[in-house]
């Protein structure tokens, strides 16, 4: 039942054997010891498990992993430096309990991409699929905020 | 967004230095329970009741035992073999280990599949089918305490709680517990008041909904386990998991690194000996990871139903209160006993009230089992006495404002207790919080169909008692700090503050020290993470810890003859010749408590008190009834900061995690007791667009002398004034009372139909 999936994984060339029901999360995890992205929900509506495929954030708890085959992967892991959005979520300690954090970011990186000088709303609708219960909102606002100027 | 925090700025202490994980944290790299995988693990799934109360008459696990991949599967029979009596709890040893003979609420557990694949384990949950002779079952509250239907055979107090023990054995009662406080001649007073007010308030069910779910790993050889778990107590796991296998507890060791949120959800025994006898059984390490919707059924905060009643003199003083408050525990007692009690006697309010009574009582019911969230009971009491409090003002005619004045609880002056108020600064920060209101300044009222209004609410928070934390702070040959303590980051930021307060006492950087996540062979006892207890008790420990070192490091210095500001590094050279040695110091912080006696009297009922307030500003859509809260004020006795930043991100996640308690979170029952709404589609926390346009945290300029460098806890305070500040800026908007919560749409709606 298992098949071979080949994709770029944060840059490098991987492969996987992977059974059609799993997801994206479950093959990061299991095959790749990747746990940034992390199952909460499980129906896609926390953004814990936020996953780049092709330049795309998805939902990696409902994701196939099987969709992936040939596809550009990214998570929180790739690269050893910290950019610009993780440098402000830091100085404007946009975290506590850290575990929606990853899916933040990512979903933040996505957002500058889009739209370098995001206004508050774009910021509050844009991030309004991604939960922290520990409720860090107003800072992660501004973080958001900070990392676009620091891009500039 | 506009915001302010105050604090003195000194070297270490009172510094918003960033969290010591902030790396780890936003490269995904932190350390949780949830990533834990470990060679030959098994993967162990829930099969849980459909019923909310039933006799047990078979459990049909043959088809799950013989699915492919299927290691095993587990009911109640096969844990016995490993605890023979194996209930848990930390008020009473009544909640099974899986459901024996009894289930008392729908998604109890009954059996456990275990699999290396836990898509195969969760296939073969489905293949097991249970016959139960279904019971009458009782979900209210207060029909709780007259009911015919009896949840528990009979009580099982822990025998930890002085308070408990008269009820062992008892039969035919729900009551878990009937604390009771007299002050004064309540009943006389009130027959004397120029007025009498009297209400009945109501909280919702609602879920700690941390987003890392529950879960706990075990491993085990013949003769010791370990178990990692997502727990906010792991010392009383450990002794709570030794007390079941009767193992002494040097054989159980329990390992907690971040956890990804706790709100009180993860506290005592959730997973933890669910996991330790399957590991035992299967000889193997087991995992369990819950997923949101069984969240729901583990662990909930309670419902309440609070009938509170003032008698007012001519002069708007309140002379006497009573307050009945009937906490639904659901069907395991879990820490609710302990709710009923610490808030209890706080129901009264932060007012000067000669004549007080107040009677609460844990409730046992069929639903699932509630604990402490994030207050442990106290946002469910301010919810119902300052609803009450502004309902009285408005009746009298008095400003709200100006009507707590007159009552407020000031220092010095005897609480409900009997015990003397200290370092309370209950009238300050109810001040501050009108002053950031322009409270008595015109206000716009805006017009139809959006209507505004304003409210405020204060309360307070004794912290629990009686609580033990032990720290030790090893100083390492190079002059780095490690510091030792089971005190559990969950979010709270206790390693950076716990790294501040040994860097302040070492004069070294907090960059310098490293905190070690709980290990109970490594870190010392400490009571547990909750009730923002962590702060004022770890924080003395490693204070004192950090005390004891520094002298043992000056009396070296002094043997060696180098003067006490030499760099550490170079002491230990000078001793041993080379880089060689460490010192430890140790700390034990135990704060004066005196129980209560039969009337709930007590010189000392607590070690600190929290004080918090919440203004708020809102719109009222009068053709939908829809709440847009457009300003949040949150002001806080917190002493003094010892981290403004993490200080203020407290204040602000607790009342945004209250906003959704008030506006909109509510776990929906049907009839039958089977839950309606357990996962995040139907279940909505607070999200972005839930966020007030505007939020001001400020802690009022004070000082806990008892504690590490003035300062005292800060993770609930936030919490306790926003639900009722809320409820009376609707009143004040458009002149509608709701006394129950959530104050959805649907609910002032309704309320603005009925006017």
């Amino acid at each position: 039942m298992r098949r071979t999936v080949r994709f770029t994984l944060n840059g490098e060339r991987v492969e996987a054997q992977v059974a059609p029901h799993e997801t994206l999360v479950e093959v990061l995890r299991d095959a790749f010891g990747l746990y940034g992205a992390r199952e909460s929900c499980g129906q896609g509506l926390c953004g814990c498990c936020t996953i780049v495929v092709d330049g795309t954030a998805v939902s990696g708890c409902l994701y196939l992993a099987t969709l992936a085959d040939g596809a550009h992967v990214q998570t929180v892991e790739e690269g050893s430096e910290l950019d610009a959005v993780q440098e402000a979520f830091i100085e404007r300690a946009a975290f506590q309990c850290g575990f929606c954090t990853p899916g933040f970011v990512l979903m933040t990186r996505q957002l500058l991409a889009e739209h370098p000088d995001p206004s508050e709303e774009e910021i509050r609708h844009y991030l309004s699929g991604n939960l922290c219960r520990c409720a860090t909102y107003p800072e992660i606002i501004e973080a958001v905020q900070l990392a676009a100027r620091k891009r500039r | 967004m506009k915001r302010a925090t105050q604090a003195a700025e000194t070297s270490q202490v009172g510094r918003s230095v960033p969290r010591l994980e902030s790396w780890l944290k936003v490269t995904g790299r932190a350390e949780y329970v949830h990533n834990l995988r470990l060679p030959g693990m098994l993967y162990g799934k829930i099969f849980r009741s459909s019923v909310a109360h039933g006799r047990i008459k078979r459990i049909d696990v043959s088809a799950a035992r013989g699915l492919a991949g299927v290691h095993s599967v587990v009911t109640a029979a096969e844990v016995k073999t490993i605890v023979p009596e194996p209930y848990y709890g930390p008020a009473f040893h009544d909640q099974p280990v899986l459901a024996i003979d009894k289930v008392r609420h729908v998604g109890e557990p009954v059996a456990v599949v275990l699999a290396s694949d836990p898509h195969v384990a969760e296939e073969a949950v489905q293949l097991i089918t249970a016959e139960y002779e279904e019971l009458p079952a009782v979900y209210d509250e207060v029909e709780a305490v007259t009911s015919k239907v009896i949840v528990h055979e009979a009580l099982r107090p822990a025998g930890t709680f002085p308070d408990l023990k008269h009820l062992k054995g008892v039969k035919n009662t729900n009551v878990a517990l009937d604390f009771r406080l007299r002050r004064g001649d309540a009943a006389k007073a009130m027959a004397s008041a120029d007025r009498v007010f009297e209400h009945r308030f109501r909280t919702q069910q609602v879920m700690h909904t941390p987003l890392e779910p529950i879960v706990s790993v075990a491993e085990s050889t013949e003769n010791s386990l370990t178990i990692h778990t997502a727990s906010q107590s792991p010392s009383f796991v450990r002794i709570e998991i030794a007390r079941l296998l009767g193992w002494p507890e040097n054989r159980v060791r329990v390992r907690v690194p971040f956890v990804g949120g706790g709100f009180g959800a993860k506290l005592y025994i959730k997973l933890e000996a669910l996991v330790a006898v399957l590991s035992l059984l299967a000889r193997r390490p087991v995992k369990i990871s819950l997923s949101m919707e069984e969240q729901f059924f583990t662990i909930t905060k309670h419902a309440s139903t609070f009938h509170i009643k003032s008698g007012v003199a001519r002069d708007g003083r309140v002379v006497a209160r009573e307050c009945e408050v009937w906490w639904n525990g659901g069907a395991y007692a879990d820490i609710g006993p302990r709710v009923t009690q610490k808030s209890g006697f706080t129901a009264p309010g932060p007012y000067d009230i000669a004549n007080v009574a107040i009677d609460s009582y844990a409730l046992y019911t069929n639903l699932p089992p509630a604990g402490a969230l994030r207050g442990f009971g106290i946002p469910q009491l301010v919810w119902a006495y300052e609803s009450h409090t502004d309902m009285i003002a408005r009746e009298l005619g008095i400003d709200p404002v100006d009507f707590r004045r007159r009552n407020l609880l000031r220092d010095g002056r005897p609480q409900a207790t009997g015990t003397p108020m200290r370092d309370a600064a209950i009238e300050a920060v109810l001040e501050r919080t009108a002053a950031l209101l322009d409270w008595g300044k015109p206000f716009d009222r805006g017009s139809e169909p959006r209507r505004r209004g304003r409210g405020i609410a204060i309360g307070f928070k004794a912290c629990i008692a009686n609580t033990t934390s032990l720290a030790a702070v090893n100083v390492n040959a190079d002059g780095s700090c490690t510091v030792y303590v089971s005190t559990v980051d969950m979010g709270q930021g206790s390693d950076t503050a716990m790294a501040q307060i040994a860097a302040e006492v070492l004069a070294l950087p907090t960059e310098a020290v490293t905190v070690v996540h709980s290990d109970t062979d490594v870190t010392p006892f400490d009571m547990a993470t909750l009730g923002s207890r962590s702060l004022f008790h770890t924080g003395n420990a490693v204070k004192l810890a950090a005390e004891d070192a520094r002298a043992q490091l000056d009396a070296l210095s002094k043997e060696l003859g180098l003067s006490s500001d030499t760099p550490i590094a170079d002491v230990f050279r000078k001793k041993y010749g080379m880089r060689a040695g460490s010192v430890t110091g140790v700390g034990n912080f135990i704060p004066p408590y005196s129980p209560p006696d039969a009337n709930g009297q007590t010189e000392n009922a607590t070690p600190f008190w929290m004080v918090g307030a919440t203004g708020v500003e809102l719109e009222v859509d009068t053709e939908t009834g829809r709440i847009e809260v457009t300003r949040l004020v949150n002001v806080a006795d917190v002493g003094t900061p010892i981290n403004p930043r993490i200080v203020e991100t407290q204040l602000s996640g607790g009342s945004i995690m209250q906003l959704g308690f008030t506006l909109f979170e509510k776990m929906l029952f049907d009839g039958e007791g089977q839950l309606r709404n357990a996962s995040l589609a139907e279940y909505k926390i607070p999200g972005m667009l839930d966020v007030p346009r505007e939020i001001v945290n400020e802690a009022v300029v004070a000082e806990q002398r008892t504690g590490p460098y003035g300062a005292k806890g800060v993770g609930e305070t936030a919490t306790f004034g926003v639900s009722p500040a809320i409820a009376n800026a609707v009143h004040d908007a458009v002149g509608v009372r709701i006394t129950e919560l959530p104050l959805s749409a649907e609910a002032v709606f309704q309320a603005l139909a009925r006017k």
